[in-house]
């Protein structure tokens, strides 16, 4: 009970220092949004500067057009490519890195390659994936796949190196073949690592969809923030800060639950 | 064929590569036969080479040199009619006790219906005492349980040979002591050939028809076999002033502390 209101409590205390400290950035920076008048662009009201809005969190849900929509669509079509890109990454890595960790020839012969292209930032793929496929969707989903499906094959590859010899001596003496082995064996044990690996794949596609929208424009959430930007709106663009870091924060939840549901160490 | 070259060692050396580019002989000149539904125990110090001599019948390992033969079949890897109780147990912790049976049952006799199975998993469940821990997972129950998984697992898929590679070694001497009760009343109804590696004096008599005393490594093989004319069912207390029973185990001390004592590393 002490520890439930401690953290309920603490958080509280931390977000009045930040709010404190935001206000007084916009004393030193001149047209910096502040926080009550940020809360207006988000709720609706009347801001300091004597506007009346109806504020993008009342209705997330309005369509004027296909490029004039409310911040709910803005998510759900990046979402969309968030979890198309994922997809592709899980259904490539998985195997891929399941030859890793099962076969030392296949892992001498990709880990440099997964160790250089592992780094590469999403902003210098996206320029060459725009050019090679000229479609706003299918480069987003591209540049999620290749800098999201590293994490996926490494530990992967990492669960299967984990497996007990002794686990594998059961095989042996059963006479298991090539798949019974993967699926009996090797693919329990490395299930909770592969889902270890889908968490940080969906944080960093969740990090890319921002940086790519923002470039491929049209669209999205990144798209959103930039176009508030170029339309002087500063307040929203903090709004969507926010939401970003909200979806982000629940998509890690979501995925720590089901990686929870497959991992036979959380039945016992 | 006769019962009495059940399984054949002959002539077994072990030897592993050195990073110095030399040869270690762990195991030499090792010439065994073993008779059908016999038991036999492998006792020797840490580093004779026991286990080893084990995982090459188990064919988890393969030998340097001779020849190991089963019912007339040379072994040339692992499989299920020379089934292996590891000292660890090695349950798969993602099954349940019932599951992990189910799993190794399923895989040597495919063509039993559901019901045989279902049956066949049962019955070994009841051998060794576990139906109120059937649908536990091992993670969830204590060692002797888990070793007595391990037994009715390796005896499930009715195997030739039931390789125990120190298997009550990392339990308490109680527990040790229950389970070896376990094995011996399991034997007495299903006879088996069974291969125990140990370095318990008192359990190598107790279970044994024979006692393979190993020399120390490097260039380990067998010293002496001691025949142990105990009849059957053993009882532990009533032995302790058996005549046979003190012969036995003074062999086997004398054997292991003064022919061939070893000194801490």
């Amino acid at each position: 009970m002490r520890e439930t209101l401690k953290k309920i409590f603490l958080p509280l205390i931390v977000m009045v220092i930040m709010i404190q400290a935001w206000s007084m950035t916009g004393k030193y920076i001149s047209g910096f949004p502040t926080p009550s008048d940020t809360y207006i662009y988000a709720f609706g009201g009347t801001t300091s500067m004597g506007d009346e809005l109806k504020g993008v969190l009342t209705d997330p849900f309005y369509v004027v057009n296909k490029d004039d929509k409310g911040l709910f669509w803005q998510l759900l079509e990046s979402l969309k490519r968030v979890f198309g890109g994922f997809a592709l990454a899980i259904i490539v890595g998985v195997p891929v890195g399941l030859m890793v960790g099962m076969s030392k020839n296949i892992q001498y012969a990709l880990n440099p390659f997964i160790q250089i292209l592992k780094p590469v930032s999403p902003l210098a793929w996206l320029p060459l994936l725009l050019f090679a496929f000229k479609d706003i969707n299918t480069t987003a989903l591209a540049t999620i796949f290749i800098t999201s499906i590293w994490p996926i094959i490494i530990n992967t590859a990492l669960g299967v190196k984990s497996v007990s010899e002794d686990y594998l001596n059961v095989a042996k003496v059963l006479r298991f073949n090539p798949i019974e082995k993967v699926f009996q064996i090797i693919l329990p044990v490395a299930v909770p690592y592969i889902f270890t690996g889908m968490r940080l794949s969906l944080g960093i596609a969740w990090l890319v969809i921002v940086a790519a929208e923002m470039l491929t424009g049209g669209i999205g959430i990144g798209f959103w923030i930039w176009n508030e930007y170029n339309s002087l709106n500063y307040h929203n663009i903090i709004i969507g800060i926010f939401i970003v870091g909200m979806v982000g924060f629940l998509l890690d939840i979501l995925m720590g639950k089901i990686a929870d549901y497959f991992d036979y160490r959380k039945k016992m | 064929m006769s019962n009495d070259k059940f399984l054949q060692l002959e002539n077994i050396y072990k030897t592993f590569p050195l990073p110095n580019g030399k040869e270690y002989k762990a195991v030499v000149d090792v010439n065994l036969n073993i008779k059908k539904n016999e038991i036999v125990s492998i006792i020797g110090h840490s580093g004779c080479g026991k286990s080893t001599l084990l995982n090459m019948i188990a064919g988890l390992d393969s030998q340097t040199q001779g020849h190991i033969i089963l019912n007339n079949k040379e072994i040339t890897g692992p499989g299920p009619e020379r089934a292996v109780v590891f000292q660890n147990h090695s349950l798969l912790p993602w099954l349940t006790v019932y599951q992990n049976i189910e799993m190794a049952v399923k895989k040597v006799m495919p063509q039993l219906t559901s019901q045989e199975l279902r049956q066949r998993v049962e019955h070994f469940v009841s051998m060794v005492n576990l139906d109120h821990a059937k649908d536990k997972f091992p993670g969830g129950i204590s060692g002797g349980m888990k070793q007595r998984v391990g037994i009715a697992r390796a005896l499930s898929i009715k195997p030739d040979v039931l390789l125990m590679d120190e298997p009550f070694g990392a339990l308490d001497s109680l527990t040790r002591a229950n389970l070896q009760e376990h094995l011996m009343r399991i034997q007495q109804s299903v006879q088996n050939t069974v291969i125990i590696i140990t370095h318990d004096i008192d359990e190598a008599v107790l279970l044994s028809d024979r006692v393979i005393m190993m020399t120390n490594g490097p260039e380990a093989t067998i010293g002496e076999i001691l025949e142990v004319n105990l009849p059957r069912p053993r009882d532990r207390v009533a032995l302790q002033s058996d005549p046979e029973y003190i012969r036995c185990r003074e062999a086997i001390l004398d054997f292991l502390y003064k022919k061939f004592a070893k000194d801490d590393e």
